[in-house]
């Protein structure tokens, strides 16, 4: 039990997806115009998340190595479809604001992040618990982000406005409103060097590609895959090498000793 | 015609992939070093999102809609244009070296790029034809690529001046595409 408090304080202040570890900025920006899309955003991503990670898990020892990442990506895509559908049915609001970016979220790295490196090596009760964590940590980190761009863009706290209309600075709300945020919120991040993505001296995290994500070029599993293929493979040369040299090794020493036996053997003649 | 163009400029210039939509960010800030690498990945960009919007779209009108299956587009999509990529990827390989030479390195980085998906999505979304279609996708492929090489260019810039240091890096990287994002609202005049 207090491995699964562990998991969810972990998804929510230790490895913040979106204020430490830097994951999943497409969806951050686009879709905090406003604290309530904020938030939407960051629950349908957790139930997508946790159910995920459960899945995942729970099949860790059928997928095959080799397949691994379609077969995530097939369970993820499921999830998210059945999530749409949901929201598209109880929430037509919702579904209206955020539009294209539900069915986006199977690209999301968050979800094939947290699936190659916990749900694919941990157990189910701990994986749904690591996806709840990240997701609330995710829908914390959207929630403040939309607050403060509707604040200031709209003068507006979950849709009430509080701040008259001269006081506005629209542009927050807009496109470029959300660049500057995310520029704002990565000089902080520079300024009290924490351990985050876009710092260059900060530790690596779990994934294999070291979670740089904003220098990563793939975004997905598919290089974290081609690095996971190449550590292999070099692991695997490594231990034919020690191999050969110990074969080497142990046949220098039989060398010798026949040599000495010899040499033994000549003197005793 | 008229409607084709309109398509082409509002997804090209107006309704710009990365400035406005934030769709494909990731290249936009981890490929952006170099005008020539930038470029590179732009052509690449072009090259997979217009085959992807052709398959996608036939798919879809004569697969998924025949079938009364709309519902599973995100993931037909997304498996299609992994297995698409990974196709060209090898069809490059063994019948056009000069063009897998040039845009080879890229063309993994893209399978699940955002913006392919996103373009695909899109064209359901607006229940564009098959023209129509790859049109969008042209215009936003070709969108990336201006806004990518612009960045490019930019960033060689940058490296001449005198950046504080808590906005060295990223940060600085970001608010320049946040002065071209609104550079680019001036064209919703053109629509």
């Amino acid at each position: 039990m207090n491995k699964c408090v562990e998991r969810i304080y972990n998804g929510i202040i230790k490895e913040n997806p979106t204020f430490i570890l830097m994951l999943g900025m497409c969806p951050t920006l686009a879709t905090t115009t406003s604290a309530s899309n904020g938030l939407g955003m960051g629950l349908s991503t957790t139930a997508v998340l946790m159910f995920s990670n459960l899945v995942i898990s729970l099949l860790r020892k059928i997928i095959p190595d080799r397949v691994r990442i379609p077969a995530y990506i097939v369970v993820v895509a499921s999830l998210v479809t059945i999530v749409q559908l949901l929201i598209q049915g109880f929430l037509p609001s919702l579904y209206d604001s955020l539009g294209i970016y539900i069915p986006l979220i199977v690209v999301n790295c968050i979800i094939l992040g947290r699936a190659e490196s916990y749900a694919a090596k941990n157990g189910p009760v701990e994986s749904f618990f690591d996806g709840v964590g990240m997701g609330l940590g995710f829908t914390l980190s959207l929630t403040i982000i939309g607050m403060c761009r509707e604040l200031i863009g709209a003068g507006a706290f979950f849709g009430h406005v509080i701040i008259p209309e001269e006081f506005h600075i629209s542009i927050m709300i807009l496109a470029p409103g959300a660049l500057f945020t995310l520029a704002l919120l990565a000089a902080i991040q520079n300024k009290l060097r924490l351990p985050s993505a876009t710092n260059g001296d900060a530790p690596k995290s779990a994934l294999a590609c070291g979670g740089d994500c904003m220098n990563c070029q793939g975004c997905t599993g598919m290089t974290n895959h081609a690095i996971l293929a190449e550590k292999k493979a070099e692991e695997a040369a490594k231990a034919a090498a020690a191999k050969k040299a110990a074969a080497e090794k142990a046949l220098a020493a039989k060398k010798a000793a026949e040599a000495a036996k010899a040499a033994e053997a000549e003197k005793t003649n | 015609m008229k409607e084709l163009l309109l398509i082409a400029i509002g997804s090209a210039l107006v309704n710009n992939v990365v400035l406005s939509q934030f769709l494909g960010l990731c290249p936009f800030l981890g490929v952006s070093k170099k005008t020539e690498t930038a470029a590179g990945m732009g052509a690449a960009v072009i090259f997979v999102i217009v085959i992807a919007t052709a398959c996608t779209s036939l798919i879809y009108d004569f697969v998924l809609v025949k079938l009364g299956i709309e519902y599973l587009q995100t993931i037909v999509f997304i498996l299609v244009i992994a297995a698409l990529v990974q196709f060209v990827e090898m069809f490059l390989k063994k019948n056009m070296v000069s063009l897998y030479d040039a845009l080879g390195v890229y063309l993994p980085l893209i399978t699940t790029n955002c913006a392919v998906l996103g373009v695909a999505l899109t064209n359901v979304q607006k229940s564009y034809n098959f023209i129509e279609s790859v049109v969008n996708g042209i215009g936003i492929s070709v969108g990336f690529t201006i806004a990518i090489v612009l960045m490019a260019g930019i960033r060689e810039k940058i490296e001449y001046n005198d950046v504080p240091h808590v906005f060295k890096g990223s940060p600085i990287v970001l608010i320049t595409a946040g002065l071209m994002s609104i550079a680019f609202f001036g064209f919703s005049g053109l629509i």
